[in-house]
């Protein structure tokens, strides 16, 4: 059910100010895809438009194409809801709704969308998204309590068996570790891993190791200059970029000389 | 940086000549009885001038509060240091500030209570006025009057303010029609209550001619004062709801609606039930447009839509103003009235509290 990726020209805008400009790149379908680059060089709201997610803030709009399975998502009879359905996203605090228990977390991309489904489908999906995300063990005597009595990392698990309870093509993870410690982290990175054979996945990352471990592929961004539009300057395989990167500035970046 | 040895650095710094001192951790401090004492002290002065020159308890309080805010940081200004002054002044403006703001409640707690107590009978609570000349007689038809009209009101601002709120949180950020609704909401806080009073009469005259009466005209003119009050508390409780749910949700495929609906408004529920109730509370004891729209009756009328009802605030009113002969059941009953709408508004407190404890979100590990 995993599906590729291909962005072509794409031009993210606020308003009237142009913040990523001409972003064109093929995500390539059950591989990994990390994003790096400074603070504030749009690989966030690049993200976001990968699932239309950017257009909740007032005025955002893009010009450009992204081709998910033949469609491009941006023409004008696309329904962004159906695009979020097929695009799930992972935010980078965790987010578990706080009126919900954690059953009814996993179950809540079915559940608010009103889908009716008897008892033991819902059981079976909310044990399997559980699993899936690593979480089961922990919490699978204490599914009625709130989604918020979790740990940190587990909340971000939470999160991360709430997005693939609803059986996305594409999982999008925007710095999914930062509010993280190194064990919860490592615990995420193991489930990346996993995820990897049934999803696409897109990783925004500000950790240069955690990209080099779990990603396949890797873009670059950085800013064209200070109050320039951020950019693409390089998408390579992962091992490419951290041992022999076309771009004078992408080696600069990885090996600290720069931001 | 290299590891700081904080003892070497200080011992050189105080060994200096003319270098900073050991740290003071100790400074003379005021016995733990000195504020009592300079209280006894402060009383008996005021009270001896005040016998002296035939004063007032009033003014001899206000000389015994001078005198301790004087005297005491003085005390303190000389043994402890200017800190200390500052810390005990302050602490007497502020334990003043306390007692004056609860001056009031409790006078009027006690007022009411002592003089309606006596009235709190099974009689009061279940008898109406009607054909009751003197002693006797009950609220019982102005506590249905007062309940049914609030609960109209509840009913007609309810949904319109919550439903106004979600509209300027979630659909009109930063749109001229929200900035518009805004500042409507913001006059009509300020709007008399006499003025909804006439608002509803006249748009009452309208269909049913003039002199008309009738419970659910006082409830127009109570939502008209209700609106405002729910919409701000909704607004600010909606704007509270962190943007990472929304977001989540979105980002489940859940529509906006949906998301309004099912995340939104869960969340901030035990913040707009506690806003709701606070409003209720607030329009249930308004006087001024139920005089003029409902009326007063002494029977007991249990439909909104016809002809005058009686209510707690009105039935106070009149039987303060026409209290009858001998006036002192009229009075009574004034008092009597007035408890039992303070404890209705006071138990509507409470109920808000609990429910916002029920429905706010759970963080129990």
């Amino acid at each position: 059910m995993a599906k590729s990726i291909d962005v072509s020209d794409l031009d993210i805008y606020y308003g009237d100010f142009l913040a990523v400009e001409g972003v064109s790149m093929t995500i390539r379908a059950r591989s990994v895809t990390a994003l790096i680059g400074p603070s504030g060089c749009g690989k966030s709201t690049f993200l976001r438009s990968l699932n239309r997610m950017h257009e909740v803030i007032p005025g955002a709009r893009v010009d450009g194409k992204i081709v998910i399975d033949g469609q491009n998502m941006y023409d004008a009879d696309v329904d962004p809801v159906q695009v979020r359905r097929s695009v799930g996203m992972v935010f980078q605090r965790p987010n578990p709704f706080p009126t919900m228990s954690i059953y009814e977390n996993v179950l809540a991309g079915n559940r608010l969308n009103s889908k009716r489904m008897p008892k033991s489908e819902a059981d079976s999906i909310v044990e399997k998204s559980l699993k899936g995300a690593n979480l089961w063990e922990e919490v699978k005597n204490r599914l009625n309590k709130p989604g918020s009595s979790l740990s940190g990392g587990q909340q971000q698990r939470l999160c991360i068996a709430r997005a693939i309870a609803v059986e996305p093509q594409v999982l999008l993870m925007d710095e999914p570790c930062s509010a993280l410690d190194p064990i919860s982290t490592s615990a995420i990175e193991d489930l990346i891993h996993d995820l990897k054979s049934d999803y696409t996945i897109v990783i925004v990352t500000h950790n240069m190791q955690q990209a080099a471990r779990v990603s396949e592929d890797t873009g670059f961004f950085n800013l064209a200059g200070a109050g320039k539009p951020g950019r693409l300057v390089e998408m390579n395989p992962t091992s490419k970029i951290f041992s022999n990167p076309d771009e004078p500035s992408t080696e600069a970046y990885i090996s600290g000389r720069f931001g | 940086m290299s590891t700081p040895t904080p003892t070497t650095e200080r011992e050189t710094l105080s060994s200096r000549p003319g270098g900073r001192h050991d740290l003071p951790l100790t400074h003379p401090t005021l016995p733990r009885f000195a504020p009592a004492l300079v209280g006894v002290m402060a009383v008996a002065a005021a009270l001896l001038v005040g016998l002296l020159l035939g004063w007032g308890l009033a003014l001899m309080t206000l000389l015994a509060v001078l005198v301790y805010a004087v005297a005491l940081p003085l005390w303190a200004r000389i043994v402890e240091g200017t800190r200390a002054a500052k810390d005990r002044l302050v602490t007497t403006l502020v334990w003043s500030a306390f007692v004056l703001a609860m001056l009031p409640l409790v006078t009027l707690m006690f007022e009411v209570i002592s003089k309606g107590a006596k009235m709190l009978t099974a009689q009061f609570f279940t008898y109406s006025m009607r054909n009751v000349i003197g002693e006797g007689g009950g609220i019982y038809h102005a506590i249905m009057g007062t309940l049914l009209i609030t609960l109209f009101a509840a009913l007609i601002s309810v949904p319109v303010g919550i439903m106004a709120a979600v509209y300027l949180v979630e659909y009109g950020q930063g749109k001229r029609m929200a900035r518009v609704i805004t500042f409507l909401v913001d006059v009509m806080t300020g709007i008399p209550s006499i003025v909804a009073g006439l608002f509803a009469y006249a748009l009452f005259v309208i269909f049913f001619g003039p002199g008309v009466r009738m419970g659910f005209g006082g409830s127009i003119a109570l939502s008209v004062l209700m609106i405002p009050i729910v919409v701000r508390s909704a607004e600010e409780m909606l704007k509270l709801v962190p943007d990472e749910l929304r977001e989540a949700s979105y980002a489940l495929g859940v529509p906006k609606w949906r998301t309004v609906v099912k995340v939104v408004l869960p969340t901030s529920l035990a913040g707009i039930v506690t806003g709701v109730m606070l409003a209720v509370a607030r329009v249930a004891g308004e006087t001024a447009p139920l005089l003029i729209i409902a009326g007063d009756t002494d029977s007991v009328n249990f439909n909104v839509f016809s002809e005058r009802m009686a209510t707690l605030p009105v039935f106070i009113y009149y039987s303060f103003t026409q209290p009858g002969v001998p006036p002192e059941f009229g009075e009574d009953r004034a008092w009597g009235a007035a408890l039992v709408l303070i404890v209705i508004v006071m138990s509507l407190n409470l109920v808000a509290r609990a429910v916002s404890k029920l429905f706010s979100p759970k963080t129990g590990r």
